[in-house]
């Protein structure tokens, strides 16, 4: 499982283990699995998808600004507003 | 000596604002809390934000090129302080503290001859500080109350400064905010914020570290951040200042609180005292006009 995590700069908005999530990048979105290469990129306006389990119907949530980072525990993305 | 009918309406008067200032310490004990639990929830993102842009500095070139939020104006001839007090009183020396300890080093500097401006976000803070220096100040917020003050506003009054600074209205900017210890301490605090001071970063950030891949580039990023990284400083010092002032405020009334007690026994002792008098001497005069008979 990859361990998420969704800061904003009010609260820390998830913390949880997921199967995989997909954040939309400035420069495209990009998928996050457990064991990705460290990454990081900035995040434009657009919705975050978070997939609990393979093949599930996965969770939106809208996000603005800020960046992601992948390293080696996990994915956190620090945006400026979420939700 | 004062009249009975005036110790009473006394009293009475003293009573009444007891009540005041003991509903004001539990206001603001209850609003401590939530401040408190604010000022932690913001620390994660903070955290990282810092560590990010550490690491991205540190791979960074300063050079022409580099962002001016990072490398500075080169110069270091006009200071920008940002006063961030409260808009209300009565919160113990809250407000007094930050603003003197502004004045001190805004003095400081006006010695060894550089020229000091302010931006206060506040009222209390513009009050104190404009009665020593008449000059200077380029912008006044009143930002209402603390507790409810959200990203979105210290965003705003962080694009405000940078926009400033890019014009050249400052080269060094410094913000004065109080830190919350604990809910009888809270230290005045001075933190420079523009060029945005790059933390040591992390020596042994080992191999994995060497292959991050970024996108866009490191500079980019970095140049994104930066912007950000003042508002979250700022935002920072908003919600450490709210805790610090609900902290100083409760404290404030709690002392309050215990001196209208104090003064209430006080009175009411002269006024069983004078009312006892009043007792004697009638007694005195029908006895004697007894004995008189």
């Amino acid at each position: 499982m990859l361990h998420f995590e969704l800061v904003t700069p009010e609260k820390l908005v998830r913390s949880e283990e997921v199967h995989m999530v997909v954040v939309p990048g400035t420069e495209g979105d990009f998928g996050v699995l457990e064991g990705h290469a460290p990454f990081m990129s900035t995040i434009r306006e657009g919705a975050l998808q978070i997939f609990r389990t393979a093949g599930g119907e996965p969770e939106t949530l809208a996000i603005h600004g800020g960046f992601a980072e992948v390293n080696d525990r996990g994915l956190t993305v620090l945006a400026e507003r979420a939700g | 000596m004062a009249s009975l009918k005036a110790l009473k309406v006394r009293i009475n008067s003293v009573k009444s604002t007891q009540k005041i200032t003991k509903a004001m310490k539990m206001v603001a004990a209850a609003k401590l809390r939530r401040a408190q639990d604010a000022a932690e929830a913001g620390r994660p993102y903070a955290e990282r934000l810092e560590a990010v842009v550490s690491s991205l500095a540190s791979r960074v070139a300063i050079g022409e090129g580099s962002p001016k939020l990072l490398a500075g104006t080169g110069r270091d001839q006009v200071h920008l302080f940002v006063v961030a007090t409260s808009d209300k009183g009565l919160a113990g020396a809250f407000n007094s503290n930050i603003a003197r300890l502004a004045r001190r080093r805004a003095l400081e500097l006006q010695a060894q001859g550089k020229t000091v401006k302010f931006y206060t976000i506040g009222r209390k803070g513009r009050a104190v500080l404009a009665r020593q220096f008449r000059e200077g100040f380029v912008h006044a917020i009143e930002p209402g109350d603390l507790g409810k003050l959200g990203f979105a506003d210290a965003r705003g009054y962080a694009d405000d400064l940078i926009a400033r600074y890019e014009a050249g209205e400052f080269d060094v900017a410094h913000l004065f905010y109080a830190t919350f210890k604990t809910v009888l301490t809270q230290e005045p605090t001075e933190q420079q914020l523009i060029p945005v001071a790059i933390p040591a970063a992390p020596e042994a950030t080992g191999a994995a570290d060497a292959v991050v891949e970024y996108e866009p580039d490191e500079e980019q990023i970095l140049a994104d951040l930066l912007p950000s990284n003042v508002a979250v400083q700022l935002f920072r010092a908003m919600r450490e200042n709210a805790a610090s002032e609900q902290g100083s405020k409760m404290t404030a009334m709690d002392n309050a609180t215990r001196n209208a007690g104090d003064l209430i026994n006080r009175l009411t002792i002269q006024y069983n005292r004078t009312r006892q008098a009043a007792i004697t001497t009638e007694l005195v005069e029908i006895i004697s006009g007894a004995e008189a008979l």
